[in-house]
């Protein structure tokens, strides 16, 4: 007989009290692609797994009446690719979402367990800050809502409280003129862990650039929203010079690991590099919108 | 906590069985219910041996719970054959000579019909990144790639 306990509860107060209850030993279920694996190699041993698929709102795509989205925690990444709209108003979200793992892993893997899995290398969490989306979650002590940017404090880490879920993304209404793009650098071709990730988002009108967002990845213990590169863009026609300084803003917010997929190095040059073809992409799907 | 009671249909059938909560779908279908065509390769998800479709989604089992499988519709490789008959992809893959060791083979013809199923005609490009989340140490994937081209160019003249 099993001492782990297996719960799929209909309702998020359930899930929360029974979460909360189980204190250390709990483990939220959503896909399951990162659970699984630390289950099978004995990193983790939950006395309680919270599958949280049943409940409605965790499973939801909601485009409101605004234009913006709110995206539940657990919706798998072919889920969001099957929706009619998101990828036109969030390609670079969808892409970077779209490249963990194989075609099995998307049919599972959600953008809310890449967050709160909290690897520095996770590429949705660079597009998601890019897009200034903001998190909801809901504890025993009530609802709050978060910026992406501030959700992971460190590998394996997050700032949720005790007992607290991430229930959903909201991702903001998009003016005219805006996209976003995302790019990593892997030393295959596909199916690997990002060596650097970079998301932008930018609103371009007549060709100058009047907001941006940069989002940096596996560059430093948590992903990074990276202010002054988006302000390097901001006001500019996206020209080389408002490009190398933007690069230049990239490369000085990286902390970096060496390690054997990358050097400090190597990872610094290639933050400025990805931070220049993520934003030529975004500018070009920008001018299209 | 006691054995969980999972109802779920398997291939169309409907199916019981019990399971501990930290089974994996792909444990219970080889050992609950003798269904071993699903391989364990890595039980980490990377090498897709023991794909499988839930609600007609590709997944690999040894990344699901069983409990997981409760009220939702389960094909495995033991549901591709009709009787006797080879489904075409199947039938391509003797021809073609699209597997040495076999281990692999279940999970690729599993891919390759749900790839088919939601497009009938991908260009090589889609079908080797369709099946990249199948690893074969065998083939060198040419054999495979060129055996789901054909068997779908097949399936589209036989459906016309």
């Amino acid at each position: 007989m099993s001492d782990i306990q297996y719960l799929a509860p209909t309702t998020l107060e359930e899930a929360i009290g029974a979460f909360a209850a189980a204190g250390n030993v709990g483990r939220i279920l959503a896909g399951g692609t990162d659970l699984l694996v630390q289950m099978r190699s004995g990193m983790v041993k939950p006395g309680l797994i919270v599958d949280i698929k049943k409940i409605a709102e965790m499973t939801d795509i909601v485009e409101t009446a605004d234009g913006g989205f709110t995206v539940g925690a657990a919706v798998s990444g072919a889920l969001l690719t099957e929706h009619p709209h998101f990828g036109k108003v969030w390609p670079g979200v969808l892409e970077a979402v779209n490249l963990i793992g194989s075609k099995q892993v998307q049919g599972r893997a959600s953008a809310g367990g890449n967050l709160c899995n909290a690897s520095p290398a996770g590429d949705s969490v660079p597009a998601m800050i890019a897009a200034g989306a903001v998190v909801t979650v809901q504890g025993p002590g009530g609802r709050r809502e978060l910026k992406v940017e501030d959700v992971p404090a460190g590998p394996g880490r997050t700032t949720l409280k005790p007992g607290e879920i991430l229930v959903s993304f909201k991702l903001p209404p998009r003016p005219a003129g805006s996209s976003d793009a995302y790019l990593r650098m892997i030393p295959r071709t596909e199916m690997d862990i990002a060596v650097v990730g970079c998301g932008v988002s930018l609103t371009l009108k007549n060709g100058v650039c009047t907001a941006a967002r940069v989002g940096l990845g596996a560059v430093a213990p948590t992903a990074l929203l990276v202010e002054d590169a988006a302000k390097a863009l901001i006001g500019s026609k996206l020209d080389e010079a408002a490009l190398e300084a933007a690069a230049k803003a990239c490369r000085a917010a990286c902390r970096p690991i060496d390690d054997k997929r990358g050097t400090i190095v190597y990872r610094t040059k290639i933050a400025g590099v990805l931070l220049k073809r993520t934003a030529a992409i975004a500018a070009k799907r920008a001018q299209g919108n | 906590m006691p054995k969980l009671h999972v109802t779920t249909t398997i291939n169309g059938e409907p199916m019981e069985f019990l399971c501990e909560p930290e089974n994996t779908l792909l444990d219970a279908l080889r050992n609950q219910l003798g269904l071993t065509g699903s391989k364990e390769g890595c039980a980490t998800g990377d090498c897709g041996a023991c794909s499988i479709t839930v609600d007609g989604r590709l997944v690999c089992s040894c990344l699901m719970l069983a409990a997981e499988a409760e009220g939702r519709q389960i094909r495995t490789i033991e549901g591709m054959a009709e009787g006797g008959r080879l489904h075409p992809l199947q039938q391509k893959f003797l021809e073609q000579a699209a597997l040495q060791c076999g281990i692999c083979t279940s999970g690729m013809l599993v891919a390759s019909d749900a790839l088919l199923r939601r497009n009938p005609d991908p260009s090589e490009e889609e079908v080797r990144f369709w099946l990249a989340g199948n690893l074969c140490r065998c083939t060198g994937y040419d054999k495979i790639v060129r055996a789901v081209l054909e068997a779908a160019a097949e399936m589209r003249e036989t459906s016309r």
